[in-house]
């Protein structure tokens, strides 16, 4: 028992928060098995990945470091940066898959849209942290322009996925502050008076298809349909238990598209079946129950809306994601946290999960 | 007061975020919660629908061609048969430059023509990119070198080895056994999808068509396991196909090789059958054809040349031709006048060398100008007098004429195991008011009496009649196949002869008397067929010669002067059977535009009976005929096969097409 306190002290001294990182790891490995069945048995790829990996969690632990006192007052540099990048982007980016959204830097190709899905809940949270909580009216409508400046150029690119996880994350942290229930209500139905305009000016065409073949799949069952039929049939073949590990035939014969990637959990899915599945989103509640604790405790404005908004974009995602892949959301280009393959979304996400291990573990530092 | 303040910010703060906490807690629940009912609902609830998707998805069904039945002449003696051939083909998928580059990169290596880029251009469309499309057929060993050595210059060609159709005695056999085609637009509609799912060609002509079904077997298919664009992982089952049934002639090659010999370079037809079971034992249509050149697309050029020859290669004439039968009629209708009590076996009549209708001025001319005298039934066969006829003729009256004929087959279809056959003529009073509206006028009987007028018979015809004559009146379905023998045991069931219709003998007499007269035609000082009779000959031919009067030139057709002078020579004609005392083979010969049938049928028909003949000994020649259908010589023969297995288990489909089609 001493020596487990000991430990834990040590950990705490290193300001690694043990319960999320055993979460963390647990999660990696369970992605790098389905990995592996998904990238067609490729040990290369699974390589790629745990370097990737790798990298994250030494970026966790470097951010873990910052105390969150020194990250607020970075945050609208960080910000500024970020936004100067993304108009950068439209001009000077890199071309890829019809989108433009990296800036090549000569030594590698960085994506700052990445990069904002942090910065822009730093920003509003050191924004609206230094105000009236709950905020008022004027500081609110700031805060939303603060917010949406990023999400349209993001939304330019364009990448429909980053900007809506970036307005998710943004309006998490507006949440967090205490907005009013009638605001909110009053939001969404302005928000939704705002989808009809964004329809028909803002969305690309494929962007526009997505969505409508998400609402009637099978009408277009060899075009864009395609990959939501595909996946539900791994999802529902893959029955209670699964057909086994490496054993899913409708990601082995590459009738599922973007396997290893976006739809990562149609093949755990199948070759797990339902019960791994619980055993999956187990995991993920673990990890965000942790987070909620974790800003529960928090010290400090910032850091609990910072915090929670991380955690709760956590969420998003994975709603976003196995939403996307079931069949009740359309596919919008969200990776399954941790689990798909992918460098810098990994990256981001272990950054986020570095800020609330530094909420957690600097906490008592600042009490005294 | 600042501080107090900042205390309750502080206090009002904490409740807030205490409460969005909770709140974030339960939205966590909820979303979780609907994400497990949604996967509940497609992995627990519609599991089953699910799973048959992903079967369906992953398993695919492909054919597998049965391999065609062979075809043997009587002795065994393979006449249609599989060869191992090369083809070249093309992988769209796996090439990587421009298909039509590749095509002209492979021109100068080997001879691709027009029709071969057409046909491959046609089939691109048609299949998916992975799978090869056939370019050249039937690739020659240098052919398979040259492109072997350059192979790694030329991406996505590859060089299949398959079956192909080949035919040994492709020009012998090409009117009889006919030929295979690739399917066409019009028989893909027509012919069983599934059982053709693997199949590139179909009969199109003779036995290949007619026995089409049991030629061709059926289909087999393998279960596969198969990625997204259709390639195949691995075999999961596989149902072999049950190759098509091997069938035996009764045709006899070497016969057929001797009767086209005898035919020097004429044109006409040849028919000879067993008069014991009908069996077909030759058919002979000149001129003939290359059946190879059809397998694999003939070229236009060439097809051209063989469908536009007025000389009418393609043209079957042993079922298709109709010829007046001339004389050949006479011993038939002389039968009929006795068998029918319209004359006595000792009638005579004057033959002034005309024949006229009592009150009318026309006459009717005999061949010889000054006639023949005094002419019983035995000199009117023998010399072929045609008064002797047109008063016969008169006496009995169109109706009974054609009630006769129509006993021996004359004016129906004969029922041989080959499509397309055509009728003849035997006309009627009845006849001609149905058909042509008209009256019937007594001239018409006195011509019809010497085979001329609306009497047109076929080859085939005129031989199963001369067949029915020479056995007693036993008319039997002529068949080509003899037995059909399966893939599996390797026997050869025999098709049972059938015999149609027995032709009561009102005397004995009656017939043995025309027998004489046809023997006398060979065998008599006088008879037309003298030149027949050989000096040590073992056996008696009984037959008839004929000279069939060319009406008219299709009016259409364009011909040269001497073409046209070549076109309205006769038709020179002989019928006959032999041994005259028991027959064992019955003959009709027919060269067209060939002049008088004694001097050119007659030899032909000569020629192959000697050589049937020649292969029994005299003793078979006496022994009287065994009614038992005949089984290819060197296999075993299964008199204890249950009788429904020795039935044929094909019957023959009443579709009728008149003329040659072109697959």
């Amino acid at each position: 028992m001493a020596s487990q306190t000991s430990s834990q002290s040590l950990f705490f001294r290193l300001h690694i928060d043990v319960t999320l990182l055993m979460g963390l790891i647990a999660l990696v490995a369970l992605g790098q098995i389905i990995l592996y069945s998904a990238g067609g048995e490729s040990s290369a790829l699974m390589q790629r990945q745990a370097i990737r990996l790798g990298i994250a969690f030494i970026v966790m632990l470097m951010i873990a470091q910052i105390s969150p006192d020194t990250m607020r007052r970075w945050s609208p540099i960080l910000f500024i940066i970020g936004t100067v990048m993304l108009i950068a982007v439209l001009f000077f980016g890199t071309k890829a898959l019809g989108a433009q959204r990296w800036l090549d830097l000569g030594l590698f190709r960085f994506q700052p849209s990445e990069m904002m899905k942090l910065a822009v809940p730093m920003m509003l949270a050191w924004y609206l942290s230094g105000r009236h909580i709950p905020p008022r009216k004027l500081h609110l409508l700031l805060a939303l322009v603060i917010l949406m400046l990023p999400v349209l150029l993001i939304a330019k690119q364009p990448d429909l996925g980053t900007s809506l996880l970036v307005t998710c994350a943004g309006l998490l942290v507006i949440f967090m502050a205490g907005v009013s229930w009638r605001l909110i209500l009053g939001f969404t139905f302005a928000g939704l008076a705002f989808t009809i305009p964004m329809w028909l000016f803002l969305m690309r065409d494929y962007q526009r298809q997505r969505v409508l073949t998400m609402l009637n799949p099978e009408s277009d069952p060899l075009g864009s349909g395609y990959h939501i039929i595909q996946s539900k049939i791994a999802i529902g073949s893959g029955g209670t238990f699964g057909k086994g590990w490496l054993n899913g035939t409708q990601s082995h014969l590459e009738f599922l598209p973007e396997r290893h990637t976006d739809f990562i959990f149609s093949v755990f899915a199948e070759e797990f079946g339902f019960s791994g599945i619980l055993l999956l989103l187990s995991l993920y509640l673990f990890i965000i129950f942790r987070g909620i604790y974790i800003t529960t405790q928090a010290h400090g404005t910032f850091a609990r809306l910072l915090g929670a908004s991380i955690v709760l974009t956590f969420l998003i995602y994975i709603f976003v994601n196995i939403g996307m892949v079931s069949g009740i959301l359309p596919v919008v280009g969200v990776p399954l946290p941790l689990v798909s393959y992918g460098g810098t979304s990994i990256v981001t996400l272990m950054a986020g999960f570095g800020i609330l291990m530094s909420i957690h573990t600097h906490r008592k530092l600042l009490a005294h | 007061m600042a501080e107090r303040q900042h205390l309750k910010d502080h206090f009002i703060e904490q409740r807030i975020f205490h409460n969005r906490s909770i709140f974030a807690i339960f939205f966590t629940l909820i979303l979780f919660g609907i994400l497990i009912f949604r996967l509940f609902i497609l992995q627990i609830n519609n599991h089953e629908h699910f799973t048959t998707l992903s079967q369906n998805n992953r398993v695919s069904v492909q054919a597998i061609p049965p391999t065609r039945g062979l075809i043997y002449d009587r002795n065994g003696i393979i006449l249609a048969e599989n060869l191992p051939s090369y083809t070249l083909q093309i992988i769209p998928e796996q090439t990587t430059i421009d298909i039509d580059i590749l095509i002209n990169e492979l021109s100068l290596l080997i001879n691709i023509r027009e029709i071969d880029i057409k046909k491959f251009k046609k089939e691109v469309r048609r299949k998916r990119r992975f799978e090869g499309i056939p370019l050249r057929f039937r690739l020659s060993d240098e052919e398979v070198a040259i492109v072997s050595v350059n192979l790694h210059r030329l991406p996505g060609v590859e060089i299949k080895a398959q079956l192909s159709r080949f035919y040994p005695y492709g020009k012998e056999t090409a009117h009889v056994v006919g030929y295979v085609g690739r399917i066409n637009e019009k028989e893909l509609k027509t012919l069983p999808v599934t059982n053709y799912s693997g199949t590139n060609h179909t009969g199109k002509l003779g036995i290949e068509k007619s026995y089409e079904a049991l030629l061709h077997g059926q289909v087999g298919y393998q279960k596969v396991e198969t990625n997204v664009r259709g390639r195949v992982q691995r075999v999961l089952e596989r149902h072999n196909p049950t190759p098509g049934d091997d069938l035996y002639l009764n045709l006899d090659i070497k016969l057929q090789q001797v009767a086209i010999e005898a035919f020097n370079g004429k044109r006409g037809a040849l028919v000879a059958v067993n008069p014991e079971n009908g069996h077909i034992l030759s058919m002979v249509s000149m001129p003939d054809y290359d059946a190879n050149l059809f397998v694999n697309g003939i070229d236009s050029k060439t097809y051209n040349a063989l469908n536009q020859s007025w000389e009418r290669p393609l043209f079957n004439r042993t079922i298709l031709g109709s010829y007046p039968p001339g004389s050949t009629a006479k011993p038939f209708f002389a039968l009929a006048g006795l068998e029918t009590n319209t004359i006595q076996p000792d009638h005579q009549i004057f033959c002034p060398g005309f024949y006229q209708l009592k009150g009318k001025a026309h006459k009717y001319r005999d061949w010889k100008k000054w006639g023949h005298g005094k002419t019983d039934i035995e000199k009117s066969i023998v010399q072929s007098c045609d008064v002797f006829y047109y008063d016969l003729a008169f006496k009995l009256g169109i109706d009974k004429m054609h009630k006769f004929m129509t006993a021996f087959g004359f004016g129906q279809r004969s029922g041989i195991d080959m499509l397309g056959e055509r009728s003849g003529l035997m006309p009627s009073k009845e006849w001609k008011k149905r058909v042509r509206k008209q009256v019937w006028f007594p001239g018409e009987t006195v011509i019809a009496g010497i085979g001329q007028g609306y009497v047109l018979v076929t080859p085939l015809q005129l031989a199963l009649g001369t067949a029915t004559l020479a056995n007693g009146g036993h008319y039997f379905q002529p068949q080509l196949v003899s037995a059909i023998q399966r893939k599996v045991d390797r026997i050869p069931r025999p098709v049972t002869p059938q015999m149609i219709r027995k032709i009561p003998i009102k005397r004995q007499e009656n017939w043995d008397q025309i027998y004489h007269g046809m023997t006398e035609v060979i065998h008599g000082a006088r008879g037309t067929a003298r030149r027949l009779n050989k000096p040590g000959m073992r056996y008696k031919i009984a037959g008839k010669t004929g000279t069939a009067q060319v009406f008219s030139v299709a009016q259409d057709s364009s011909y040269k002067e001497d073409e046209l002078e070549e076109r309205l020579k006769d038709h020179a004609l002989f019928m006959a059977f032999a041994p005259a005392d028991n027959p064992k083979i019955a003959i009709a010969v027919i060269i067209e535009n060939g002049g008088h049938g004694g001097s050119v049928a007659a030899p032909i028909a000569g020629q192959v009976i000697a050589a049937y003949l020649d292969q029994f000994s005299d003793e078979e020649l006496k022994r009287p005929a065994q009614k038992i259908p005949a089984i290819p010589s060197g296999q075993p023969s299964t008199p204890s096969t249950p009788p429904d297995s020795t039935a044929p288990a094909y019957s023959l489909k009443s579709i009728q097409h008149g003329g040659h089609n072109h697959g």
